[in-house]
């Protein structure tokens, strides 16, 4: 049977990671936005050493493991005399940072991919259009591309965000006490791993429902055309 | 460091990748057994089927893989104690690891193969079976030489997809302790003290075992669509 007690206690204590795994999703999207946008510029760009650089960088985050990544970060870094010297040494032994730059080196490859798709679905007739009526530079993105390419971009976004939630769990491997991590603890102190999992798996079943419900209303948001009238 | 036998961890690297590859193919047979089940149930006109494949497809999509591969190892173990212990066991036992991280993997994934087995069988043209039925077809002869030779030729990119997920998702076996490239990757590190050089051993693994598997994944797209007009 179930113990019923156990989940009752264990709730509580497993709800507290939540803001743990939420400021990582949180601070890794935002980091991975922002390495997203100038990799998606630079894999369509007519530099072939930024073409080059971006194709090298989305290739590896997105071929090897999560789990590689972090592992490299946080083990494999302090390998090196010159990074345990360097300035950054400070943030880079913490596994908070190391965490979160794992996880925004990652999605910001996939994230990349997800805008540079945005960008050449913007059709060539509306970016003529807006080149007709004399905008251009960065009022031409600002008006025209950003706006139909992040429209286009939403809904593969949305798969990137709830997939970003459940990689959060792998910070747990590197001593973060996120939802995960904490359900681990619960699981090797009461031997009861069956409840445990309900409890955190119904967790993360529901911010992963707020995430995708989010995300659907700003797509209709952005999607005025499609409304019923 | 990498050198072969006993004087580096080449060989040991090697056979940690070999490890990998094979519990990355069995958690894949695993997923496609899954996957086709699902996406059975979720063609079928049987309401409860629909229903609980619905289920376990927003489970398998919100919960992440490293949880089930605790609740099946750990669940797995008590289980099998208690019921030693009605034998009369009293000891300690856990389950094989690598049986349990290519069924735990396999179950994760299973979810997204079953989406792209549908999506492919629905891809069938309505009118090639209408044709096939016409000819005399029925059953299983229509899904053999009809639906099931076309759904195989759409599901190959997302199947390609998806067996590179699951190669990708196999590195979180190494934390119930299965000695594929990343645990060994982690015990080499720990002997020498060179970490990077291990785990990058290890990421280049990965991404080699995945161009190559992009190949294979090609040329059958290629023999699969050997027979499609191209403009």
């Amino acid at each position: 049977m179930l113990d019923f007690a156990l989940m009752a206690e264990a709730f509580p204590a497993i709800l507290a990671g939540t803001g743990t795994t939420l400021k990582l999703v949180a601070g890794a999207l935002l980091c991975g936005f922002f390495l997203a946008v100038p990799t998606a510029l630079a894999a369509d760009s007519r530099s072939r050493i930024l073409r080059g650089t971006a194709a090298g960088y989305v290739l590896f985050f997105r071929g090897t493991p999560l789990l590689v990544q972090i592992f490299l970060i946080y083990y494999g870094l302090g390998q090196f005399e010159a990074v345990r010297a360097s300035i950054f040494w400070p943030i880079l032994r913490e596994p908070w940072w190391c965490a979160l730059l794992a996880l925004s080196l990652n999605t910001g490859a996939y994230t990349g991919e997800i805008v540079r798709g945005g960008l050449q679905s913007v059709p060539a007739g509306q970016i003529e259009a807006a080149r007709a009526a004399g905008m251009s530079g960065l009022l031409l993105y600002r008006r025209i591309i950003a706006p139909i390419a992040l429209r286009q971009a939403l809904p593969a976004y949305s798969n990137e965000v709830v997939s970003m939630i459940k990689a959060t769990a792998l910070a747990s491997t590197i001593t973060i006490m996120e939802i995960t991590g904490i359900a681990r603890t619960f699981i090797s102190q009461t031997f009861k791993p069956i409840e445990i999992f309900l409890v955190a798996g119904a967790i993360y079943l529901v911010l992963n429902f707020f995430a995708a419900q989010l995300l659907r209303a700003l797509e209709r948001h952005l999607s005025p055309h499609r409304r019923p009238i | 460091m990498l050198a072969w036998g006993d004087a580096g961890w080449g060989d040991e690297m090697a056979r940690g990748a070999l490890v990998t590859l094979a519990v990355a193919i069995c958690s894949f047979a695993i997923s496609l057994i899954i996957g086709t089940g699902t996406a059975a149930a979720k063609l079928s006109g049987f309401l409860p089927a629909r229903l609980a494949a619905d289920a376990y497809i927003v489970l398998m999509r919100g919960i992440p893989d490293l949880l089930i591969i605790y609740l099946l190892f750990f669940g797995g173990s008590m289980a099998l104690m208690s019921v030693a212990s009605v034998f009369g066991h009293t000891g300690y036992l856990e389950l094989p690891i690598f049986a349990t991280g290519a069924i735990a993997i396999g179950i994760a994934s299973g979810a997204y193969t079953g989406e792209v087995i549908r999506g492919a069988f629905e891809a069938v043209p309505k009118g090639q079976i209408e044709a096939a039925r016409a000819c005399g077809m029925s059953g299983f002869l229509l899904f053999r030489r009809i639906q099931a030779p076309l759904a195989l030729r759409y599901a190959l990119p997302g199947l390609g997809n998806a067996w590179q997920v699951t190669l990708k998702e196999t590195a979180l076996i190494s934390v119930i302790g299965l000695v594929e490239i990343m645990r060994q990757a982690a015990i080499a590190s720990g002997s020498t003290q060179q970490p990077f050089t291990f785990y990058f051993v290890a990421a280049i693994a990965y991404l080699g075992l995945t161009l190559l598997s992009n190949r294979g994944f090609a040329a059958a797209e290629a023999y699969a669509t050997r027979g499609v007009r191209r403009a």
